[in-house]
């Protein structure tokens, strides 16, 4: 279980996260929905150590032991689908890349630059690189931004498997449904419901 | 066809060369009907007169040796000021200290006159050595400039996922660094390639090694042997193009990797 307690954040007198405290469970797939701008993005980047709350305090999480697919895909555009995956693998765990590459539905595409690629394919492929990263916990921001639905419902279907706790942003109601556990949050600022 | 591309490359490069050197020969023939035939080849010689010049220099080891001597120390000149520039542009962008001590010290080498670099240096050291020192003083402001505008422009939201991903220092300039700086190593090797030439070939105009391009060009000026001066300032112009082109392949080589 990760505990999130009284996490405190702000930007300059913008005060994003006002005390909220949340727990993720160990395991599967929890869905955080909320309008825009309530502070779903800068909880990931909390939970990710790219940003430091105020006050407040995250439990259960070892440091630098969490992947954040980040809200743009971030892609290289000068190596190719196969190399994205290769660059965050360790050498030992090449050969996983045809089956890192049949998770996010992106098989024959190895050789392809990301100009070439659909957003959708874009954002599969950022997923995919996120998740070849060894985490104790995934954090997804909008990881199916994109992407069509019963294709997001497939993958999902696969975060739902993994062995670690997914976290992830989402806005769309059926990925919100078939989510293991839903936190809905509100704001600006947010804070516990 | 095999032949089919290297000849439309050809008839797509010809046109323009082939235009300057009929500008060239009318303004020739212009200047010869002006002076009744009297001393053209003092002020603008045929292509021909300077073709023949060229391959009469061709003909003799002086003027490979020459060729040869100034090549290699404009190329070294190019090399060291290449790499000053490169550790400049890493220091002063990694630094603010770095760039408040140093940035002023590169702004006045760029914004001094290069004969007064090219006096000072002579005095400095032994007049061989004065056109290798001259090219690596004007080159290095120059990638010192390119690098760090490539630097400051490379899009932080990459370098943050590399910190958020754990690449190693060696993995960030492998995968992100190089790549994002390559159109700008690109335009400083373009521009510093030119930049060597000029200055290194006017240090030896003022020092005269030797043996040396510059030294011959002095001596064209000294006899009033204007068809060799052509020759030799095309000869000039041809080995920089030629270097540039060299640099520029290999970075293309280079970077092929990278899907660009």
């Amino acid at each position: 279980m990760i505990r999130c307690r009284d996490l405190t954040v702000s930007f300059g007198d913008r005060t994003v996260l006002d005390r909220f405290s949340f727990d993720v469970p160990a395991a599967g797939v929890t869905a955080l929905s909320g309008p825009s701008g309530c502070g779903k993005t800068t909880l990931l980047r909390v939970l990710a150590g790219l940003e430091k709350p105020r006050s407040g305090a995250v439990e259960g999480i070892v440091p630098r032991q969490t992947a954040l697919l980040f809200q743009d895909d971030r892609l290289l555009p000068w190596r190719t689908v196969e190399q994205h995956l290769t660059d965050v693998l360790p050498k030992s765990r090449w050969g996983e890349v045809p089956a890192r590459l049949a998770l996010a539905e992106l098989e024959g595409e190895e050789h392809t630059f990301p100009a070439a690629l659909s957003g959708g394919m874009g954002r599969r492929l950022a997923l995919a690189r996120c998740l070849a990263l060894e985490a104790g916990l995934y954090l997804l921001d909008e990881p199916f931004a994109g992407v069509d639905l019963p294709r997001a419902l497939r993958i999902l279907e696969r975060l739902k498997a993994l062995p670690v706790p997914v976290l992830l942003v989402s806005h769309e109601p059926a990925v919100l449904s078939a989510a293991d556990t839903v936190i809905e949050l509100d704001g600006p600022p947010l804070r516990t419901c | 066809m095999g032949w089919a591309k290297p000849l439309k490359k050809l008839l797509y490069a010809l046109p323009a060369p082939a235009f300057w050197l009929g500008v060239w020969q009318v303004c020739a023939f212009l200047v010869d009907r002006r002076l009744g035939g009297r001393g053209n080849e003092l002020l603008l010689p045929y292509p021909a007169s300077v073709w023949s010049a060229l391959a009469a220099m061709a003909g003799t080891g002086e003027f490979w040796g020459a060729v040869l001597t100034s090549l290699g120390r404009i190329a070294l000149g190019l090399g060291w000021g290449v790499t000053i520039g490169a550790v400049l542009a890493v220091l002063t962008c990694a630094s603010p200290w770095a760039d408040r001590l140093l940035s002023p010290a590169v702004r006045v080498v760029r914004a001094a006159p290069v004969a007064s670099f090219i006096l000072l240096v002579l005095l400095w050291t032994g007049r061989n050595r004065v056109p290798a020192v001259i090219a690596a003083m004007m080159v290095t402001p120059v990638v010192w400039d390119n690098l760090s505008r490539g630097i400051q422009a490379i899009d932080p939201r990459l370098l943050e996922l590399a910190r958020c991903y754990r690449f190693s220092r060696w993995k960030q300039v492998v995968l992100i660094y190089l790549p994002a700086l390559r159109p700008y190593i690109l335009t400083a090797l373009t521009t510093a390639t030119g930049l060597a030439w000029k200055s290194g070939v006017a240090a030896e105009v003022l020092c005269l090694p030797e043996p040396s391009l510059g030294q011959r060009i002095y001596y064209t000026k000294y006899y009033l042997d204007i068809p060799e001066l052509f020759a030799w300032t095309a000869v000039t112009v041809a080995l920089s193009m030629v270097l540039e082109r060299l640099l520029r392949a290999c970075v293309a080589r280079w970077g092929r990797g990278w899907g660009r």
